[in-house]
């Protein structure tokens, strides 16, 4: 069982580029079809779950079915399996990309993918921004947020600890204020 | 000490992590950049150009290779740097799992708490904030070059243009988008 549920988190992380959401239809395929160690609501309730909580929406995945299979040994398996790959491949890129950074085909090419980056970082924000549905009244907390740290320098913890705060507040109020409407 | 630093910060990063990938990214931009300095805006996008090509989810593989890179820059040897990347990549997954295996059993019964939701909603509004600040801060003269009529600023915005236009619309895959600009680039630069 945990070498098979490594094996199965070593594909879905050693198969998967452009991270996160690439790999939920080969997770899908990996666990519910093939393995069929959920089913399909399930694999739904642990995404929205792992979607929720802090961390890399893969890992957080790896865990929750880690756990779920083979308990805390299943977790260490999963995991273990899923990010393997990607760190020894980024480690010998790391270590070897160190010289030929100077090298002037490389600056050239560089000197392309650069605002490419920044664009790939650009355009979540507009498709996230969809998705939190922002609109006119709730717009000012992105904006805010940005701000803050963009111009003032705010470390982003705070911003997010604020964010905890205030959004807990809002549905405090928001609870008091339905059950309080209920009653009338 | 280096390492310590290192593993605390890695700690926090994985923990304030909401919302996927790209919002560890902007975090690791913000410590590892902004905040302590170890490494340019440029060498921090092109680590970043690296993960995304590279198998793996793109927050982890940011984190194992800012690490290499926080190590290194310091003057310190390869195997160090090795250390540094491990412990980083560590660090930044130990305390969501830690969170994951705690409330899994809760959650999974009792699901729809609507305070919870509602702070969700807020942090998921807050979170594209938080992107968009890390886009905003890797626009630099660096990675874009002087702005004015000049063939690398010129080349550069219409590169953004284009790939910003694909990812957008077009779902087009990342990989593919970085490749055709590193193209585009050797092509421009080299005439």
């Amino acid at each position: 069982m945990y070498a098979k549920l490594f094996v199965s988190f070593w594909k879905i992380g050693a198969f998967t580029i452009g991270g996160g959401y690439v790999m939920i239809p080969l997770m899908e395929q990996e666990i519910v079809d093939r393995r069929k160690w959920l089913s399909r609501e399930e694999f739904l309730d642990y995404l929205s779950l792992s979607q929720a909580m802090p961390g890399v929406f893969a890992v957080n995945m790896a865990t929750c079915i880690g756990r779920r299979l083979g308990g805390f040994r299943g977790v260490v398996a999963a995991v273990a399996g899923n990010i393997m790959m990607p760190v020894a491949l980024i480690l010998m890129l790391a270590v070897f990309f160190r010289y030929f950074r100077d090298n002037v085909v490389v600056e050239r090419i560089f000197m392309g993918l650069r605002p490419a980056v920044v664009a790939l970082i650009a355009a979540p924000v507009f498709r996230m921004a969809k998705s939190a549905k922002v609109c006119w009244s709730n717009c000012w907390i992105p904006v805010v947020a940005a701000l803050l740290i963009w111009l003032l320098g705010v470390s982003p913890v705070w911003v997010i600890l604020a964010a905890i705060a205030g959004g807990l507040l809002y549905g405090f109020v928001a609870e008091r204020h339905k059950k309080e409407g209920g009653s009338l | 000490m280096i390492f310590l630093k290192l593993f605390w910060m890695f700690l926090k990063i994985g923990i304030f992590t909401f919302g996927g990938g790209y919002s560890m990214v902007a975090l690791i931009q913000n410590e590892v950049v902004e905040k302590e300095g170890w490494m340019t805006a440029q060498e921090f996008t092109d680590i970043l150009a690296i993960s995304q090509m590279t198998p793996g989810p793109v927050g982890i593989n940011t984190a194992t290779y800012a690490g290499y890179t926080a190590v290194v820059n310091m003057g310190l040897p390869v195997w160090q740097g090795v250390v540094g990347s491990l412990l980083a990549s560590f660090a930044v997954i130990l305390l969501p799992v830690v969170a994951m295996m705690i409330v899994y059993g809760y959650l999974s019964r009792r699901k729809g708490n609507p305070l919870v939701d509602k702070m969700l909603q807020v942090l998921r509004l807050t979170v594209v904030g938080l992107i968009a600040a890390a886009a905003l801060l890797l626009l630099t003269r660096e990675s874009f070059g002087i702005p004015g009529l000049n063939l690398q600023f010129i080349t550069s915005i219409l590169i953004f243009a284009a790939v910003f236009y694909f990812s957008l619309r077009h779902r087009t895959n990342p990989i593919i988008l970085i490749l055709a600009s590193g193209l585009v680039g050797l092509v421009v630069y080299s005439l």
